[in-house]
Formats: structure tokens, C-alpha cells, sequence
């Protein structure tokens, strides 16, 4: 893979705090946690990181960190993604989503 | 599949985060939203298996299975009320899945890597160690596995500062050495780090914290991504990181509270002031009959919920009581405090749950002017948020915090289980307030009596 330049990185970096400055700045309270919930499974992303070390991993030992990683991160994204869902779940009113 | 293609597509699941975040903050789009943060997180974690070669693929394979296997049921069977501390816990999982991710790139790299790689490294360890073993902390003590009173110990704040310039050292003597032994000592130091600058936060504040180490994820994420050279990881860490520090500084303005001082407040705080819990001091508690009847003859009710009723998954009981209350020609509102439960927004959900209609729900601004007219505010298993000590005792933890001003109102009941104060640990003035009167019980037993006390009137 070409190696990125650094100019290339800060340029992603910078315009990408702007986005996410702008994107998330007019939400009201009642949504924070479902915001926070919904965004900490997006950094659950981490699992492609977790899986392109392990797919070039020789040794054991990275191996073995590696997979744990994978694990973690999934749980991360995955599980993220699902309690965020439900939290939003509520907020339809609907009836017989008691319990 | 050639680099083009999979950059392009690495781009377009980061166009899908832009947009999850984007849904996720307004109330129609939220859910949608959500699912499109899902598909772009799915589409690009399918695509790296199709780029490059994929060696101990059944491995890989097999430890996604047990992430889900794990994390899926969790998120699931969740009751809705202990939500806030799994976020925390998947938030200290992703951090430290990227710590790992950084060591073994560190370990596999060797003498090749270059001094930015090197730093970057360093910082994905440092931030994802203490981003995993804060939340740790936090969870702990949402659950209330520890207490959830800032601790303090003497020397505390020399204890930090030497921790962190001891995670600093041990940084500089990776870049310069480019052991493994020293990067090691830095995951050491930084777990330690992350739990001492976690202990001296008090409960309320909490949250703030869980959101600010989920904006530190976000960064060791990008931090990552540089390392591993992938565009995806850095716009969708970079994100992150960038719309997390924005909500936790929400966050505290909602609560009133300076980051700053949620951060270090507990540095500078006195072990607090404990005079007046020693003497026993009179209160008024009343009987379910006397709380119906107050209700019987008021004209407008306000609603005060706090975790307490959340705890006594009391939600259905109360939207009964205030059905009734209406049908008898009674004004009933709900006053949500930002941040009843045990987050911002937590105290809707959980109301959405017992299907209470939206429209009663009224947001603190709203309702605090009409606490003058309120004949009858009735406060459920809430404390810290009613607390008066937040407008007149300077120096105690939730001083500054916006309260609901049940005060003003005519009449004021406290469902509660007992004397205990809320969760910040603050007594709370108002108890002893001659117009208050006291409930004791679990709040749905309790909201039970009145309710059937209220028919038989």
C-alpha cells in the first residue's frame, strides 16, 4: 500500500474534527446517551485494525494479542450498535414494547 | 481487490459514519442513523478479508464469533436502567483492543518503524490503557461494585502527577530505545494512570467521564489508523474523538459543571463537610392516604423522577398514577431533570419505555417557572437533582448543577427508600423543609398505595 504523506494524514485528521464538530453541535440533551452510545460503537471500527494485524501476524504472541483484540472490538462495535438501537428503540412510544 | 477500490470503499464507510452521527442527533433520525453507522462498521470490516493476503484466517473468523457471541446478549439483555455502565465497559473494551492492536504492530514492525510511527504507537497505548482501565472505574462505579463518592487519599494529587510524568518518561525512553520491555512499562504505568485519575470522580460526574474517554478512544483509533496506514481508521477515530469531546463539554454545561472541574475538582475539594449527619433531625413522613389526598385536591402535580423509580422499575406505576390524576381533571407534567438517572437523556428512555406520552414530558427550562403554581411536586427516588445544596452551598460537589426548583412549589413529596442522600452523597435541605413530606419504601410499592388510596377516595 502507498504510504500516506503526512500532509494527507493532517489534512484527514483536520477535516474530519471539523465534520465531527459540526455534525453532533445542535443536539439536545435527551439524546446525549444514544449520541455517545452511537459513537463509541463507530470507534468499535478499531476491529479492522485488529484484523489486519492478525492477518499478518507470525509469531504467537502476536497472535494470541491480536485475537484478543479482535475480541474486544467486536464486542465494542457489535455490541454497541445493539444496546444503541434498543435505547432508540424506546423513544418510538409504540405500545407492547414493555419490559 | 486493488488499493483503489478498497480505499474507496474505506471512504464510503466513513461518509456512513459522518451520516450515523449526523441522524443520531435528532430525535426522528436516531434510529436510522444508528443502523447506517452499523453498515458502514459491517461493510468495512468485510472488505479487509477481500485486501491482501489473510493469514490465521479461522482464527480471525473464530474470535469475531466470540466477540459476538459475547457482546450481542449483553447489549440485549441489558435492563435499561444498568445501560449507561455497558457503555462504559464497550467503550474500555475499544480502548484496549486498540492498545493491542498498537503493541502488535510495535512488536511486528522492530527496528523498521520509523519515530512517527513509534510516537503514534506510544500514544494509542498511553490513551487506550487509560481509556480501558477508567472505564473500568466508571463501571464499577455505576454499578456500585465501589462507592461512588470521590476518592480521595491523602497525597493523592503527588500520587497522579507522579504517575503521569512516570507514563511520560517511560514514552520518551520508548522512542529513544525502541524496546519492548519499556513500551510494556508504558501499558503498566498508563492502566495505573487511567484508575487513579478516575478514583476522585464524584458519581454525578460520572458520565462526563465515560464520554470523555470515549472521545479518547476515538483518538487512539486515529492514532492507530496513521500507524497502519488506513484512511478509514483515522476520519472514523478522528470523528469520534472530535464529536465526543464537543458532547462531553455538553454534557458538563448541561449539568452546569465546568470540564475542568468535574476533572479536577475532586484535586481541590475538601473531604466533604459531614456536620448535621450526626444529629438526628426531624422530618415529616407521611402515609400513602395523606399522599392521595394532597393529590386528590391539587390542580397541578409536577412529577419529579429520579433513578429511584428506575430502579423499582416503577415506570408503568407512575404514568397509572398519572393517568388517573388526569382523569380526574388534575394538571400532571413530568419534570426531567438533563441528567435524571444516571445520564443525560437517560430519564427519557426510560419514560419511553412506560410508553409516557412525549408530550408530558416537560425539560427543566420548561418546567421551573411553573413550580409557583404547582400545588403538589412529587419527587421519585430523585435527590441530587432537586438538591437546593447545588444553589446554596458553595464548595459541595454539585454546586452550579441547574436543579428542578421542587421548592417552590406548595407542597412537596419525596418517595424514597430511606435517609440515604442521592448519588453525588450530599444531604439534601429539603427533606427537613416543614412543606415536605416524606414516603418511605421501594417507590413502586409505595406508588401502588397511593394509587389504590387515590380510587378508594
Amino acid at each position: 500500500m502507498d504510504a500516506l504523506t503526512p500532509i494527507a494524514v493532517i489534512s484527514i485528521f483536520t477535516l474530519s474534527v471539523f465534520v465531527g464538530f459540526e455534525v453532533v453541535s445542535k443536539v439536545s440533551s435527551t439524546l446525549h446517551t444514544p449520541l455517545m452510545s452511537g459513537a463509541n460503537a463507530i470507534h468499535g471500527v478499531i476491529l479492522v485494525g485488529a484484523i489486519i494485524v492478525a492477518s499478518h501476524s507470525d509469531t504467537n504472541l502476536e497472535l494470541v494479542l491480536s485475537l484478543i483484540a479482535i475480541v474486544l472490538a467486536t464486542i465494542n462495535m457489535i455490541g454497541g450498535f445493539v444496546v444503541t438501537d434498543r435505547m432508540l428503540e424506546m423513544f418510538k412510544g409504540k405500545k407492547g414494547g414493555d419490559k | 481487490m486493488s488499493n483503489f477500490i478498497y480505499d474507496l470503499i474505506g471512504l464510503t464507510a466513513g461518509v456512513f459514519f459522518i451520516l450515523a452521527l449526523k441522524g443520531l442527533s435528532h430525535p426522528r433520525t436516531a434510529r436510522r442513523g444508528n443502523l447506517i453507522g452499523a453498515i458502514g462498521a459491517g461493510v468495512a470490516t468485510l472488505v479487509v478479508f477481500f485486501h491482501g493476503e489473510i493469514k490465521n484466517l479461522w482464527w480471525i473468523l473464530g474470535a469475531i464469533a466470540v466477540g459476538t457471541i459475547v457482546g450481542v446478549p449483553a447489549a440485549r439483555k441489558v435492563q435499561m436502567t444498568q445501560m449507561p455502565q455497558l457503555v462504559a465497559l464497550f467503550n474500555g473494551v475499544g480502548g484496549g483492543a486498540a492498545a493491542l492492536v498498537a503493541i502488535v504492530e510495535y512488536l511486528s514492525l522492530g527496528e523498521t518503524a520509523t519515530t512517527a510511527e513509534v510516537i503514534f504507537t506510544v500514544f494509542t497505548v498511553v490513551v487506550g490503557c487509560v481509556s480501558f482501565s477508567g472505564s473500568i472505574i466508571t463501571f464499577m462505579k455505576l454499578q456500585e461494585l465501589m462507592t461512588t463518592r470521590p476518592v480521595v487519599f491523602p497525597g493523592g494529587r503527588f500520587v497522579i502527577a507522579a504517575t503521569l510524568a512516570a507514563v511520560l518518561g517511560s514514552s520518551v525512553w520508548v522512542v529513544v530505545s525502541l524496546g519492548t520491555t519499556p513500551l510494556l512499562v508504558v501499558a503498566g504505568l498508563s492502566l495505573a494512570f487511567g484508575i487513579l485519575f478516575v478514583l476522585p470522580v464524584g458519581g454525578a460526574d460520572v458520565p462526563i467521564v465515560i464520554s470523555l474517554l470515549n472521545a479518547f478512544t476515538g483518538l487512539t483509533v486515529a492514532a492507530s489508523g496513521y500507524v497502519l496506514q488506513s484512511t478509514l481508521l483515522i476520519i472514523a477515530g478522528t470523528l469520534v474523538g472530535a464529536s465526543g469531546t464537543i458532547l462531553t463539554r455538553m454534557m458538563a454545561e448541561a449539568m452546569g459543571r465546568s470540564l475542568f472541574g468535574t476533572l479536577f475538582g475532586a484535586f481541590t475539594a475538601k473531604p466533604q463537610d459531614t456536620s448535621g449527619v450526626a444529629e438526628e433531625r426531624p422530618v415529616r413522613s407521611g402515609s400513602p392516604d395523606d399522599v392521595a389526598i394532597l393529590l386528590n385536591y391539587a390542580r397541578r402535580v409536577v412529577i419529579v423522577p429520579g433513578f429511584g423509580l428506575a430502579v423499582a422499575q416503577a415506570q408503568h406505576t407512575v404514568r397509572e398514577l398519572a393517568d388517573l390524576l388526569i382523569s380526574k381533571g388534575i394538571d400532571v407534567a413530568y419534570g426531567i431533570h438533563p441528567v435524571a438517572g444516571r445520564m443525560p437523556g437517560h430519564m427519557n428512555v426510560l419514560l419511553a419505555e412506560a410508553n409516557v406520552p412525549y408530550d408530558q414530558l416537560a425539560e427543566m427550562d420548561e418546567v421551573n417557572p411553573t413550580f409557583a403554581q404547582t400545588d403538589v411536586a412529587i419527587v421519585i427516588g430523585a435527590n441530587d437533582v432537586v438538591n437546593p445544596a447545588a444553589k446554596t452551598t458553595p464548595g459541595c460537589p454539585i454546586y452550579g448543577m441547574p436543579i428542578l426548583d421542587v421548592a417552590n412549589a406548595a407542597n412537596v413529596i419525596f418517595l424514597k427508600r430511606s435517609m440515604r442522600p442521592g448519588f453525588a452523597g450530599i444531604e439534601n435541605e429539603l427533606l427537613y423543609d416543614p412543606k415536605t413530606m416524606l414516603l418511605f419504601g421501594d417507590a413502586k410499592a409505595s406508588l401502588t398505595k397511593v394509587l389504590s388510596a387515590l380510587k378508594a377516595l
